[in-house]
């Protein structure tokens, strides 16, 4: 499975990564043989497989909806570059 | 006193012998005189172990102590420390204190043990040799020109080289046992849902499982007696009384039965491991074990199904470090895109950028059910396998690893020849089970591990038969010379 640049400058997109321009092929090289090597599965017929997404096949635990938290705000928001007023402050988004 | 176990350092402790204050002052003088050249500490917590071991000699003394109060013990720096930096081996967390405790961290804390720092590992968890770590490889304290594995690279060499007498690891595809074998040590990933995942950063949820590593199979199961139980924060912990792991460790093995899997000894097996493994495996049936070829048809799909499975869960994962709240955020950014894109590709090395292209990848439309979905599919029939294996046999023997440790850079070029060392503890890690290893010998003057593989919840059984193991034989004991 052999990825072009335009689909690795996609995928990164998606991912929110910047990939500079100079390392695209070489990242495009390393994907493509990923995709090879995972592409080993497609040999076998699991048409009567069930998917398995937990190890033993767990239910979500659920619990009752109340206020278990307390608030440590200021505490949490200690570790962000830029808050004010107890919001995250990011670049402007709405033009 | 660095040559004793955690046992026997305990029973000191509480003969006497020695303080927790001088025992954790000596280690920290070994960290000191040490670090520099393997690189396995990121952060040394000296002034935070003082204190720590101030307060467990009190306890010590008026006897409020249990048996890991004032042991020494390393924190792989994935676990979230409280007021201590908590990189994940990234660039992206180079700042990051943390603002709670993990609740691994917050069990050895009330168990009284000390934290003596926090430990080197590949980046956010992702690599079997520790060279992607922002912070430099870790050494393999047996040859400094070998790796140490990975990604508990950091804990494996300081367990190994004595300057810590344990440590917590954390084991996605491998991640302990690996490690454990390159560095000639005792390490154990528990059943999936053990241990308590709060506060431990997330690489592969489903996957992901932290655990001990130590010199002993019984060091092992007091840290895991500390490590294990329900805790209601993680919502994939598992609900069921903990076993006491020390109780059955000399039970006798008479009758145990050992299933060797062919697909374990094919080709790629290093001809010398092999010989070795073969060797341990006759000291059990000296011991009363009786041993049969077993099979585990789909073992040669686990690796093309975890490096889809991983890397998915792992896009979704690390989604969360986008500069806005914590972690890294590049120079004036421009618009919010360029905050999450650029901070994001200054942030993270390059395999984790890989892994997490490739996780978007299959994940993303039109791909989900060609991968993914597949993925999950050879998962069931990997964890299938196990199941019918198991009807068979108790425990499961074999190889952790199919070569001893490698030279730095000799697997860098290509991702795939890295990830293909992972080929005999990958599957443990997609059907859930409980595994560990041990050290069995030597190759070329470095260490060799045998994994052993146990049915669900099998901890104590594990234990019990690596510690008989070690009770007719003296690998855990050997200790690299220059340290």
């Amino acid at each position: 499975m052999s990825l072009s640049t335009a689909e690795v400058n996609k995928i990164a997109w998606l991912g929110r990564i910047a990939i500079d321009a100079d390392k695209i092929e070489a990242y495009a090289r390393d994907l493509s043989g990923i995709l090879d090597f995972v592409e080993q599965m497609s040999v076998l017929d699991t048409r009567t497989v069930a998917p398995m997404a937990h190890p033993m096949d767990q239910a979500q635990r659920l619990r009752l909806d109340l206020v278990t938290e307390a608030d440590q705000r200021e505490l949490f928001q200690a570790n962000s570059p830029s808050v004010e007023a107890g919001l995250f402050l990011v670049p402007k988004v709405i033009e | 006193m660095h040559n004793k176990t955690i046992a026997e350092l305990a029973q000191g402790l509480h003969q006497k012998q020695f303080s927790s204050l001088e025992l954790t002052t000596h280690f920290l003088q070994r960290i000191q005189g040490h670090n520099k050249r393997l690189n396995a500490f990121v952060t040394i917590t000296d002034e935070l172990a003082l204190a720590q071991a101030k307060e467990a000699d009190d306890r010590l003394s008026s006897g409020q102590s249990n048996t890991l109060t004032g042991i020494p013990i390393a924190q792989k720096d994935i676990f979230c420390t409280q007021g201590v930096r908590t990189s994940c081996g990234s660039k992206m967390l180079d700042n990051f204190i943390a603002p709670y405790n993990a609740t691994v961290v917050e069990r050895f804390n009330q168990a009284g043990a000390v934290m003596l720092g926090k430990l080197n590992m590949d980046e956010f968890a992702m690599g079997s040799s520790n060279e992607t770590s922002y912070y430099g490889p870790v050494k393999n304290p047996w040859d400094v020109g070998a790796v140490p594995g990975g990604s508990s690279g950091g804990s494996a060499a300081a367990v190994a080289s004595r300057i810590a007498p344990g440590a917590t690891g954390t084991d996605t595809g491998g991640s302990i046992r690996q490690p454990a074998a390159f560095c000639g040590i005792t390490g154990l990933k528990p059943t999936y849902g053990l241990v308590s995942r709060w506060g431990m950063i997330a690489f592969a949820s489903s996957l992901d499982q932290g655990g001990p590593m130590a010199r002993t199979a019984e060091d092992c199961a007091l840290m895991l007696q500390t490590m294990a139980g329900f805790d209601e924060k993680d919502s994939t912990s598992v609900n069921r009384p903990v076993a006491d792991f020390s109780a059955t460790l000399n039970d006798s093995l008479k009758g145990l039965r050992i299933g060797l899997p062919k697909e374990f000894f094919g080709e790629g097996l290093d001809p010398d491991i092999a010989k070795l493994i073969h060797e341990a495996v006759a000291e059990y049936e000296k011991l009363g074990a009786t041993v049969k070829e077993v099979s585990l048809p789909n073992m040669n799909l686990s690796g093309p199904a975890y490096y889809v499975v991983a890397p998915a869960e792992c896009s979704s994962n690390l989604a969360r470090f986008d500069g806005v709240r914590y972690g890294h955020r590049c120079e004036n950014p421009k618009d919010l895109a360029d905050l999450y894109t650029r901070s994001r590709g200054e942030g993270f090395g390059a395999e984790v950028k890989r892994r997490i292209l490739i996780g978007t990848y299959v994940l993303s439309a039109g791909y989900y059910d060609a991968y993914y979905l597949k993925a999950q599919k050879i998962r069931r029939l990997i964890s299938e396998d196990f199941k019918q294996a198991f009807q068979e046999v108790d425990v499961i023997m074999g190889p952790t690893s199919p070569s001893v440790a490698f030279r730095f850079g000799e697997k860098s070029a290509d991702p795939i020849s890295m990830y293909l060392s992972d080929i005999y503890t990958i599957a443990v890690n997609l059907a859930g089970l409980p595994g560990m290893s041990l050290p069995v010998g030597f190759s070329k003057n470095l260490p060799v591990g045998m994994q052993i593989i146990g049915d669900y919840f099998s901890e104590s059984r594990l234990l019990n038969v690596a510690h008989e193991y070690q009770q007719v034989t003296g690998w855990h004991d050997k200790a690299p010379a220059e340290f």
